[in-house]
C-alpha cells in the first residue's frame, strides 16, 4: 500500500494509548508487526518527563509515527495542533480529527473539510478522520487528501462495521484511493472483514490496548489483515441462497 | 508578571518565550509552543515576547490512538 510517498508492507496501523505499561505497549506493536503507530500531543507538568520518556521508547520501536489532532473540536485547535505536532514529531503526516459531536465523536465534516484544504496548502500530507459519506470524501480529496479514513464505528466502542453498505459504497465509488478503516473495531473478524470488502489497512487502538493480554491481540488483529487481504486477492465465490453439494453426486452408491 | 502556563497560572519573570521555556524548565524538551492560541515555531522563540495575562501551551509527545 502506497500513502503519500511512503510504501507500506502492513496494513495493520496501531494506537499507542490506554495501555497497562509502556512494557506492554512495546510487546503489542512488536507483535502487530504495524509500520505506523499514533501519537499525540499532551501538556505536561514542567520537566516534561513522561513525554519525554514516551517518545524515547516510540522512537527505539523504528516504526513511523502518525501524530493525531485527537479532542479538537474546531478547524483553529486542529490546525494549530497539526502545527505543532510537526515541529515536535518532524514528520508532515497528521492524522486529523475535527469532533463535531461528543457522545459519538463523529467528525464534524464541514470543519474537517475545511483544517484540511488549510493543511494541504501548507504542505501537511492529511490523513482525515471521516465518516463513509460519499460526498465528504470527494470534499477531502478536492482539499488536498490523498488517503481516506471512514470510521467503522465511533471510536472505542468495538461495534465493528455498522454500515457495510456505506463503506461497499466508498470503496466502489474511490477505487484508487488508499481507504483505512479507522476507529470501532473490536474483534480481529471485523478487520479481516474490513480488508475483504477492499479496504487498504485499518487503523485500532482501543481493541487491543483493552484486551486482556494486548500483544495476542495485536498478533490476532495482524493474522486477521493478512487473512482479509489474502482473501480478496483469492478472488472470494459468489453467495447462493440454495445449497451445492460439493461432494460429486455422479459414481454415488445406491445403498437405500 | 503573571501569565497561563498550561491553563495554570503562573508568575513568571522571563518575557522572551526562549528564556521563559528555561525558566519553566522546557528547555531541553521535545515541546511545541502556542501563545494565545496560535502556533510559535521554535525557530520564532527568541524573537517571541509575552505580556502579562497571556496564555502559553507547552505540549509534549504522549500515547494516541
Amino acid at each position: 500500500m502506497r500513502v503519500y510517498d511512503v510504501e507500506l508492507t502492513s496494513r495493520l496501523l496501531l494506537g499507542t494509548a490506554q495501555y497497562p505499561s509502556p512494557a506492554i505497549l512495546t510487546a503489542a506493536v512488536e507483535a502487530s508487526g504495524s509500520e505506523v503507530v499514533t501519537v499525540s500531543l499532551r501538556r505536561e507538568a514542567a520537566g516534561g518527563r513522561e513525554g519525554q520518556a514516551f517518545w524515547s521508547l516510540i522512537s527505539s520501536l523504528g516504526v513511523r509515527v502518525l501524530p493525531n489532532t485527537a479532542g479538537c473540536h474546531s478547524v483553529k485547535e486542529a490546525v494549530t495542533t497539526a502545527q505543532m505536532a510537526r515541529e515536535v514529531f518532524d514528520t508532515p503526516w497528521i492524522k486529523l480529527e475535527v469532533i463535531g459531536e461528543t457522545d459519538t465523536l463523529c467528525p464534524d465534516v464541514f470543519g474537517l473539510v475545511e483544517a484540511a484544504r488549510i493543511l494541504s496548502a501548507e504542505g501537511f500530507q492529511v490523513f482525515p478522520y471521516t465518516t463513509e459519506d460519499l460526498v465528504t470524501a470527494e470534499r477531502l480529496l478536492a482539499a488536498g487528501c490523498k488517503v481516506l479514513m471512514p470510521w467503522g464505528a465511533p471510536i472505542g466502542t468495538g461495534l465493528g462495521l455498522t454500515n457495510v453498505y456505506g463503506l461497499r459504497s466508498l470503496r466502489a465509488h474511490f477505487p484508487e484511493v488508499p481507504l483505512i478503516v479507522d476507529a470501532g473495531l473490536g474483534l480481529p473478524s471485523q478487520a479481516a472483514r474490513a480488508m475483504e470488502l477492499g479496504f487498504d489497512a485499518v487503523l485500532l487502538n482501543t481493541a487491543v490496548a483493552k484486551a486482556g493480554d494486548p500483544a495476542v491481540m495485536a498478533r490476532a488483529f495482524a493474522l486477521a489483515v493478512e487473512a482479509g487481504l489474502a482473501a480478496r486477492d483469492a478472488d472470494p465465490m459468489e453467495p447462493r441462497d440454495m445449497a451445492a453439494p460439493s461432494t460429486p453426486v455422479l459414481g454415488k452408491a445406491v445403498l437405500g | 508578571m503573571k501569565i497561563i502556563v498550561n491553563g495554570q497560572p503562573r508568575e513568571v519573570r522571563s518575557v522572551c518565550l526562549d528564556a521563559l521555556l528555561v525558566e519553566l524548565r522546557f528547555k531541553h524538551i521535545a515541546a511545541a509552543t502556542a501563545v494565545n492560541g496560535a502556533f510559535v515555531p521554535r525557530a520564532q522563540r527568541a524573537a517571541t515576547q509575552l505580556e502579562e495575562g497571556d496564555s502559553l501551551e507547552v505540549l509534549v509527545p504522549m500515547q494516541g490512538g
